[in-house]
């Protein structure tokens, strides 16, 4: 026993002392390391700090390269809104999904949650005679429901979101064909009984540039979402909880409470999706949008979002929207075969997670 | 601090007979601890002395069967941490509860933001990031942590025992009466340990009482005013580090030597 405390009380002796025996210089470890960096752990650490950089490089790059492919066909004003058009429901859908997977959650039933508050709208307004903006307003309750009824599975249930969701899917999506019996509301009856619906499909001319009304909802949607999360306290537990879920909670957030919010607010952001989707195709379709969880999904991931929570940006989600845009438009310009879209696709999305997870290595 | 010093100093934190069971396990049976304003008091015993019990009933995270708590006198209940902290019990856990992809400033004040003022702050709810930046510049300067260049630095680039100093700035930065620290060197090299303690020497010195659990006896010995040694879930008695050997410690840890009567 006494030789155990001569030995600690030895080594207590030799421990050097912090101020003294190590200059000031060496106090500071977080530069010290920055000093052997090669340029790859550079890139790494630029990229870790500034996500969203591979989304733009990529859209940017992509652009060029279809610009090249595809010719001045790609480069026309009239292609690339159509590009814009084309993804504004996407994008819609994929700003919802970026709040989710930032909590480290995944949401499997957006689309299906759109065409639900969709299927509302036109129902009430054109077929039971509701004044427009009461069936609208009802739609957006259904989404804020909907979304809300996740959360609160995941957190009363504490079940994966991956799980719940792709439970809801299916019962939202049973829900349409119960409402609609599987039946379109035609866009000729939309625009005599409730032309409002069709609000945001209206296009306005810009010096050749085509743009719908919802093209621009879909960028002030997303410049909303990006001050909510990054100037409320809201948008920081936001992160906080994707991060580390178990240290949010012991800093006092109440993150179920926090969840459920989160979920009613994507599920608010597709209902206003609802709305610009049947300005965009015309018609209410139950079976429509049947790939847009996992379009969402792609574009949200493919902009820089880490599946594993906290980190990414909203922003980020609207590039990779983009991305998904250009790929489409500029391979079919280029006379490609709808698969070999699919495969492009598959492939960037392999890429960007791959990205992704080297980023993230950069602390370890 | 001397015997008598403390005979006429009212505890910041008391406990009296607490005790938990879990099933048939006794981990805490009726065991007190008192914790004197400005002082670092050394929580020390074997693994399954039920010293983690202990302190996870003083910080909010079990609710003991039996057995009552006081802060500044006053009899208090809670029956989490974050109604422990409200109360003004500050705990850096082991795992220091950071979320490490955000940065310094949005750590500290994590869950108790500060708002604009006027329109900006009360019906948009925008955070006044300036003032939380220079909150936690400042607090961090106090603590002689300034080799921290930038408040906005994410926490996943910081050292061990800078991410410990963020996480004690954190807990002695809102009103505290009693920081709880638990293990706060085990995760890090001599350098930093070395930091660390100094840090709890800053922490004492503002008046802010420390609980310090630790395996590490050397760190024990050298920062603790008093320590308390806890076995077979219970205090056994509390010694003071001038006048006993770690050895000692030890022994009285594990049962091979008898405790000094006082």
């Amino acid at each position: 026993m006494n030789k155990v405390s001569d030995d600690i009380s030895k080594d207590l002796k030799d421990q050097p002392k912090f101020t003294t025996d190590i200059g000031e210089k060496d106090q500071d470890h977080h530069s010290f390391d920055l000093g052997e960096q090669t340029t790859l752990k550079k890139i790494q650490h630029f990229l870790h700090g500034n996500p969203t950089i591979v989304p733009v490089i990529i859209l940017i790059l992509s652009v060029i390269a279809f610009g090249f492919i595809a010719g001045g066909k790609f480069f026309s004003a009239f292609n690339l809104s159509l590009i814009v058009q084309q993804v504004t429901i996407v994008g819609i859908l994929a700003a919802a999904q970026t709040l989710i997977i930032l909590t480290a959650g995944i949401d499997l039933s957006v689309a299906a949650m759109m065409v639900l508050a969709s299927v509302f709208m036109g129902k009430l307004s054109v077929e039971m005679g509701v004044p427009t903006l009461p069936a609208i307003a009802v739609g957006f309750i259904s989404g804020i429901a909907t979304g809300a009824f996740n959360g609160l599975l995941v957190t009363r249930l504490r079940l994966p979101p991956f799980i719940v969701t792709l439970g809801t899917w299916n019962i939202f999506f049973a829900l349409v064909i119960f409402f609609t019996g599987s039946q379109s509301i035609r866009s000729s009856d939309i625009e005599v009984n409730a032309p409002l619906l069709h609000f945001w499909g209206e296009r306005i001319n810009l010096g050749g540039f085509v743009f719908t009304y919802g093209a621009f909802l879909m960028i002030g949607i997303f410049v909303f979402l990006w001050f909510l999360l990054n100037k409320t306290a809201w948008g920081r537990h936001v992160y906080a909880i994707g991060d580390d879920k178990e240290a949010a909670e012991l800093s006092g957030i109440r993150t179920d409470r926090m969840l459920v919010s989160i979920y009613a607010v994507a599920g608010l952001v597709v209902a206003i999706g609802a709305w610009v989707s049947i300005g965009r195709v015309g018609s209410v379709s139950p079976t429509s949008f049947y790939e847009g969880n996992l379009d969402s999904i792609t574009a949200v991931v493919i902009g820089g979002t880490s599946l594993f929570g906290g980190r990414g940006t909203i922003i980020g989600s609207l590039f990779g929207a983009l991305i998904v845009g250009v790929f489409s438009s500029g391979l079919s310009i280029a006379g490609l075969d709808v698969l070999w879209q699919r495969f492009a696709l598959g492939c960037l999305i392999i890429v960007a997670v791959g990205i992704d997870q080297w980023i993230r290595k950069v602390s370890a | 601090m001397d015997k008598k010093g403390l005979s006429v100093m009212q505890p910041v934190l008391v406990a009296k007979k607490l005790s938990k069971k879990y099933g048939k396990v006794v981990a805490l049976d009726s065991a007190d601890l008192e914790l004197y304003p400005g002082e670092v008091l050394g929580v020390i015993g074997d693994n399954g002395a039920g010293k983690s019990t202990l302190i996870k009933v003083l910080c909010g995270a079990v609710i003991p069967d039996s057995g009552e708590i006081l802060l500044d006198g006053k009899n208090v209940t809670f029956t989490s941490p974050i109604e422990a902290r409200k109360l003004g019990i500050e705990t850096v856990y082991q795992n220091l509860a950071l979320s490490p992809a955000l940065s310094i400033t949005d750590n500290m004040f994590l869950g108790r933001e500060i708002r604009q003022k006027g329109f900006m702050g009360s019906f948009l709810k925008f955070l006044d990031k300036k003032a939380m930046a220079d909150e936690a510049r400042k607090r961090l300067s106090d603590l002689g942590l300034l080799t921290i260049q930038n408040i906005n630095q994410l926490v996943e680039t910081l050292s061990g025992g800078q991410r410990q100093g963020v996480a004690v700035a954190r807990a002695t930065s809102f009103g505290t009466k009693v920081v709880i620290m638990d293990e706060p060197t085990a995760a890090l090299g001599v350098k930093e340990s070395r930091r660390v303690l100094e840090l709890i020497g800053e922490v004492r010195s503002r008046g802010i009482p420390i609980i310090l659990i630790s395996h590490n006896m050397p760190h024990v010995f050298e920062v603790a005013d008093r320590i308390h040694i806890h076995r077979l879930g219970t205090r056994l008695c509390v010694i003071d580090p001038k006048k006993h050997e770690m050895s000692d410690a030890v022994a009285y840890m594990t049962g091979a030597k008898q405790p000094p009567q006082n």
